[in-house]
């Protein structure tokens, strides 16, 4: 225990240096996503027939392919067109795996915001995209936040897969520390304790956002 | 209003004498195969309340939500107010910011106050200041007995309450007619009434009301003429009285009986 200790103590800087990689990549990705899901989602919803198919295809092909190919394909297949580090194509393929599971979670919150209220905001003279934003998106937003950070928690985890492009984020961190110190149960073991602690605090983060937005399912402070 | 007669200053509740609020001409409703309104013709008169009866799938609610677009009519033509009726998107919401409507099961916004409610279309829609928005909403939440919960969400109040502040909610837009769609059919009976109430009120404010409903007492007490829908047209319409009373058509009879004896 105590040389456990020890050596967490000594790669203490390289993991939490590491840490920040990982959550910027994570956040990068995630930011690209949310935009891809909603475009995604949107297309999924439209009334275009060949735009549904898009967005079927595209969440066919995320779905049905292993997130390790993909990251591969798009690494390999963006550096032979433009120049682009492993950041950034680690970033953008999983932004591109994660668009498609967030374009369905969005899909499925808005199809659950009842008929009724989207009539009643339209009765009232208010355009489609009104209606979208005061209404639809709102509501939506709140029945698949917990979803959504579910899939927030799948993605810093995932993130750890870009390491085999070359990316020296939390993973690649703890692979060099095994490699260095030939303890590779003492590396994982310290990696887990750090994806916990980011999962934990992203978990917290997630519970009170949604309970912010939940002020109408409280029963009223008077 | 365009030529007032004494008998309109008297009895502002309105009759058949005022401008036609709501013209319907030949309205063909199918959904699909089924022909659910065929051929109605009716005029609604500025102040009018009239109330539409009938058995389960005659087409009342139908009826009432082309009012508004909600529905789109096969066939035939409504005006509202002096405007016709079309299906784009900047004539559609034109109208329906002067057309009220209230709905069965309430359809209040649950993410926002009862204020936020009642002022979200003014500001949106009619591009009132909040303050503006905000002091006639408070008018018309005082006026349906809830000023004092302004500030409490949807999900927090009975149902009776929640159907009130829905129909401050439309009243708020100032429009030309309301539409209520069975607005009590999803209450306890002990709430109904106050419901009643508020929409009786708003009769004897003057307002041009077309309601859908079940509630005989209402028809009774607040209409200024009842028609009964069955199969997809009108089989009977005149006072009250006469409809509910001694009804002359044989589908009016039978209805009639039906309530009766439920």
């Amino acid at each position: 225990m105590q040389h456990f200790l020890e050596l967490f103590a000594e790669y203490a800087p390289l993991f939490v240096e590491a840490s920040w990689v990982t959550l910027r990549l994570t956040a990068a990705a995630l930011v690209m996503a949310m935009v891809g899901g909603a475009v995604v989602a949107a297309m999924s919803m439209s009334r275009v027939r060949p735009l549904r198919w898009l967005a079927t295809a595209y969440i066919g092909v995320v779905r049905g392919t292993p997130l390790i190919t993909q990251i591969f394909i798009i690494y390999f297949g963006l550096v032979a067109i433009i120049t682009l580090d492993a950041f950034w194509a680690g970033a953008l393929a999983l932004a591109f795996h994660n668009s498609a599971y967030i374009a369905e979670i969005f899909r499925s919150g808005f199809q659950a915001v009842p008929k009724g209220l989207t009539e009643a905001a339209r009765s009232l003279g208010m355009s489609r995209t009104k209606t979208l934003k005061r209404v639809q998106a709102p509501l939506a937003l709140r029945t698949t936040l917990p979803v959504l950070g579910n899939q927030y928690i799948i993605a810093v985890k995932d993130s750890s897969l870009v390491s085999f492009i070359g990316m020296t984020e939390l993973f690649q961190t703890s692979r060099n520390m095994a490699a260095s110190t030939y303890e590779p149960l003492t590396a994982y073991i310290v990696v887990a304790i750090y994806y916990l602690v980011i999962v934990l605090a992203l978990t917290a983060l997630v519970s009170w956002l949604e309970h912010r937005l939940s002020a109408h399912r409280r029963p009223a402070a008077a | 209003m365009s030529e007032p007669t004494n008998e309109q200053a008297a009895q502002p509740a309105g009759g058949q004498d005022g401008r036609p609020m709501v013209q319907m001409r030949d309205i063909i409703k199918k959904f699909g195969t089924t022909t659910v309104l065929d051929g109605i013709d009716l005029d609604v008169h500025e102040g009018e309340v009239v109330t539409l009866i009938g058995p389960s799938g005659a087409g009342k609610s139908t009826l009432l939500r082309c009012v508004n677009g909600l529905e789109r009519i096969t066939s035939g033509t409504i005006e509202v107010d002096g405007e016709q009726l079309s299906y784009s998107e900047k004539s559609l919401n034109r109208l329906r910011a002067r057309i009220g409507m209230v709905f069965q099961a309430f359809n209040l916004f649950p993410h926002m106050t009862v204020m936020d409610n009642v002022t979200v279309a003014q500001r949106e829609v009619l591009g009132r200041s909040r303050e503006e928005a905000r002091s006639r909403g408070a008018e018309l939440l005082e006026r349906v007995g809830l000023g004092h919960k302004a500030d409490a969400y949807p999900d927090n109040l009975s149902g009776g309450q929640q159907q009130r502040v829905a129909i401050a909610r439309a009243v708020a837009m100032d429009p030309a007619v309301m539409l209520f769609d069975e607005p009590t059919s999803a209450l306890d009976p002990e709430l109904v009434g106050e419901v009643l109430d508020v929409m009786r009120q708003l009769a004897d404010d003057g307002m041009t009301m077309m309601v859908v409903t079940h509630e005989m007492r209402f028809a009774r007490k607040a209409a200024d003429r009842v028609i009964l829908l069955a199969d997809g047209g009108i089989a009977e319409q005149g006072p009250p009285e006469q409809v509910l009373d001694s009804p002359a058509s044989e589908r009016g009879q039978a209805f009639l009986q039906q309530l009766n004896e439920g």
